[in-house]
């Protein structure tokens, strides 16, 4: 497949996990990428992975929750590429405890990566995206972000933030023929999971009912149709990626 | 370029209208055609090319391409 031929894709959080996913997948199908990560080093294995998909790889140093550091990215990235098309918004992280537990340490941090996060990568792309007459965004969200889950007052609230973020974006932006969508993972097999106690990774498998874990290609493919000329009509939209494990 | 055809430029650009519309009396929004982030896009642009911040209660009075050209010459811009 060849559809995104011709476009350039930024994916932030792209060193491993789902975010290396998305970058092969949109390679795949024909992208060159802007690969983001808080070190440019940890982007070695994503970038040479493309270039071995044949497309262009450029990797920059980009802190999603910095304004000073997302505004250099980006404008780094169109000077290197002349265009933004794609924008997949994908670096997040968790801080997992109880309400009672939970410090203002661990709020903040979820919250200006997973959200203010998206917001400072949308700010940025919207000019060179209107400029282009055109683009699409996809944030990664999760469906923890429409059912909430003890444990994880910080990260829940993030993701609901995002696809609330998602639906103004598609708002403002619309007129202007830039889409954006969020995708909703589940229960993916990778670090983040990993790190889970065994026995809680065997009850949200129970969950699931295609009884298994989603793999970071499952949500790659996804955001690949969302960004694509396939989805030109779907806008502001959440797709829920989990096996069905949230309905 | 007189700075009266560098602003007629960018709004024939941004707004996608014929250089003969962008008359001095004519409106943004009324007579161009313009909505709210085409406001904003324009006065991004403008600070842009002529190295100007225009504070949002300056921008908000900018209705006509006459203000805009006479606001920017109030600033030195030439
Ligand atoms: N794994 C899952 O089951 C699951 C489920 C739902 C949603 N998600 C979401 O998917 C996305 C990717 O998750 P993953 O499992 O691949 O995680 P991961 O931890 O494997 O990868 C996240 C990447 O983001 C990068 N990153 C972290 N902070 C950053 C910052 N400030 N600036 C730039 N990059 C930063 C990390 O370096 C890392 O490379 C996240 O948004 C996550 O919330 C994951």
């Amino acid at each position: 497949m060849s559809n995104l031929a011709g476009k350039v894709a930024i994916v932030t959080g792209a060193a491993r996990g789902i975010g290396q996913a998305i970058a092969l997948r949109l390679a795949a199908d024909g992208a060159d990428l802007a690969l983001a990560d808080l070190k440019t080093e940890w982007l070695d294995d994503t970038a040479a992975k493309v270039r071995a998909l044949g497309r262009r790889a450029e990797c920059f140093a980009v802190d999603v929750a910095s304004s000073e550091s997302v505004n250099a990215g980006v404008a780094a990235i169109v000077a290197a590429f002349g265009q933004v098309d794609i924008l997949v918004n994908n670096a997040g992280i968790t801080r997992d405890t109880l309400i009672l537990r939970m410090t203002d340490a661990d709020w903040d941090a979820v919250l200006d990566i997973n959200l203010k996060g998206v917001f400072l990568m949308t700010r940025a792309v919207a000019k060179p995206m209107m400029r282009a007459r055109g683009g699409a965004i996809v944030n990664v969200a999760s469906v923890v972000g429409v059912t909430g889950n003890a444990g994880q007052a910080n990260y829940t609230a993030s993701k609901g933030g995002v696809i609330a973020l998602t639906k103004t974006t598609a708002k403002e932006l619309g007129s202007r023929n830039i889409r954006a969508n969020a995708v909703a993972p589940g229960y993916i097999h990778t670090a983040m999971t990993e790190k889970l106690p065994e026995e809680l990774r065997a009850q949200m498998v129970k969950l699931v009912p295609l009884a298994r874990p989603g793999e970071p290609e499952d949500v790659a493919n996804v955001v690949a149709f969302l960004a694509g000329p396939d989805a030109a009509y779907v806008n502001g939209q959440t797709i829920h990626v989990c096996g069905g494990m949230v309905m | 370029m007189a700075l009266e055809d560098k602003v007629v430029d960018i709004i024939v650009d941004k707004l996608g209208v014929t250089r003969d519309q962008v008359k001095p009396e004519a409106s943004l929004i009324e007579d161009l055609g313009a909505d709210s982030i085409d406001t904003v896009d324009l006065v991004m642009t403008f600070e842009e090319e002529f190295g100007e911040s225009i504070p949002d209660e300056d921008s908000q009075k900018l209705k006509t391409v006459g203000d805009i050209i006479a606001y920017l010459k109030s600033k030195g811009k030439e």
